[in-house]
């Protein structure tokens, strides 16, 4: 039953030996000691287990670890290791959070976005982030920082 | 949270070898493209395939192309694949419009079109804009090729024309040589939802129509009713009222959740004659940007 396989987590490589039916969210908490991204909703609509593979953000719920075989994986922990990247600062100086679990998530979804559009507007930052929900803040202090960090230079 | 039923995971490099597996294991099998779907339902129990059979590894499938007409997606592109793609763009902007308001981003990197037509949820996103342009679907088998009009493929819900052991390789859109498109789509609220209602309509030069509904009958349904009222026939009020006084006729909608069958119908309606003078206006340049908001 078991498969063999690679998964290189924030530069890190991991050769794990693995049940099929494992996702890779429950690889990279269980088994590669990770605890960044969350278990939510376990269908993919709430993106607390986000995590970029190979650069684009996936719900790693509805991933199983063994398709992930060679893939590049970064989760919050590969973000910003020395020192907090701007995105990062941004949502600290906005005090965009209150309990977190959503952070992780949006911090990946911002990141993707930002690589991507290094200055998005208001429709783009919401649209990245339509797939990350936050029960506390009502996202506005979120998006601002954002769109604060899309203003530097 | 760990999915519980086991299965054994195999990963051809080969079209071949993937046919070859799909023949020996039939139904008991089931391919893996972008896993937003198979993933949740085999979790919810819903499906419970002995044998998961990963597509990903078979070479040139995610290619989107435009050859002599026709726009060819391979069963591995994705909405983003879609969204990001020039060829779409061009040639059928329609489509990166429908592509953009599926479910979220993170979803949309990984989810298929191929594997959104193959899961056939009634309120599937991909179904009402490739009906409405006569899409086809090709599949091969050991045994052979076949292709399917988009029209033969939904047999209700979950259901296609697909038989076991056959495998969808591409999907296949003639394009016209000028048209205006639309896609409208209700949700609960902004962003990641599931469609309430939808509608794609398809404009072309001579005042003819294509239409197709989603989310509002056991399957995608093409609206030729509401077509055949249209043909010929300048976009004034009169038409449009009597096209959205044909809806009922077209829809079956169910009371759910997400939305009473009252709401979906009159919504259905609304969304017709916005998406109509929409595609119209873009036939004729003159249109909104594909994207932008119009509910």
């Amino acid at each position: 039953m078991g498969h063999r396989v690679t998964l290189r987590v924030n530069g890190e490589q991991w050769d794990l030996d693995l049940d099929p039916a494992e996702t890779l969210l429950e690889a990279l908490r269980g088994r590669v000691g990770v605890k960044s991204p969350k278990v939510g909703c376990e269908r993919g609509d709430c993106g607390s287990c986000t995590v970029l593979l190979n650069g684009q953000t996936v719900r790693s719920c509805l991933v199983l670890a063994v398709e992930a075989d060679g893939a590049e994986i970064t989760t919050l922990e590969g973000i910003g290791c020395e020192g907090l990247a701007p995105v990062q600062r941004a949502l600290l100086e906005h005090n965009s959070f209150q309990c977190g679990f959503c952070a992780p998530g949006i911090v990946l979804s911002a990141v993707e976005l930002l690589a991507a559009h290094p200055h998005p507007t208001r429709h783009q930052v919401q649209e990245a982030l339509a797939g990350n929900l936050c029960r506390c803040t009502g996202y506005e202090p979120i998006i601002q920082a954002i769109l604060a960090a899309g203003e530097e230079p | 949270m760990t999915l519980t039923r086991s299965f054994t995971y195999v990963k051809p490099g080969s079209l071949d070898e993937a046919l070859a597996l799909l023949a020996e294991h039939g139904r008991a099998a089931a391919v893996l493209a972008g896993g937003t779907d198979l993933i949740s339902w085999m979790r919810d129990d819903l499906v419970a395939p002995e044998v998961v059979v990963d597509i990903k590894g078979l070479p040139g499938l995610e290619a989107i192309t435009l050859v002599d007409g026709t726009l060819r997606l391979g069963a591995l592109a994705t909405f983003s694949d879609v969204l990001r793609s020039p060829v779409v763009s061009a040639a059928f902007p329609v489509l990166a419009e429908m592509a953009g308001v599926v479910a979220s981003v993170g979803i949309r990197n990984r989810a298929t079109v191929a594997g959104n037509l193959c899961s056939a949820v009634p309120s599937n996103d991909a179904g009402p804009v490739l009906l409405a342009a006569d899409a086809l679907v090709q599949i091969a088998a050991t045994d052979g090729e076949r292709t399917i009009p988009l029209a033969e493929w939904f047999r209700g819900p979950r259901r296609t024309a697909l038989r076991g052991g056959e495998l969808v390789t591409r999907i296949t859109v003639p394009l016209p040589d000028r048209h205006g498109g639309c896609y409208l789509k209700l949700g609960r609220y902004r962003g990641e939802d599931l469609a309430q209602a939808s509608v794609a309509v398809l404009a072309l030069p001579g005042d003819h129509y294509r239409i197709a509904f989603g989310a509002v009958a056991p399957a995608t349904v093409r609206a030729a009713a509401i077509e055949e009222s249209l043909e010929g026939r300048p976009l004034d009020e009169a038409t449009l009222a009597a096209a959205a006084d044909l809806v009922p006729e077209v829809i079956s909608p169910i009371s759910d959740l997400r939305a009473s069958a009252g709401y979906r119908t009159h919504m259905c309606r609304v969304m017709l004659r916005r998406a109509l003078r929409a595609a119209a206006e873009r036939l004729a340049d003159d249109g909104p940007p594909y994207g932008e908001r119009l509910l």
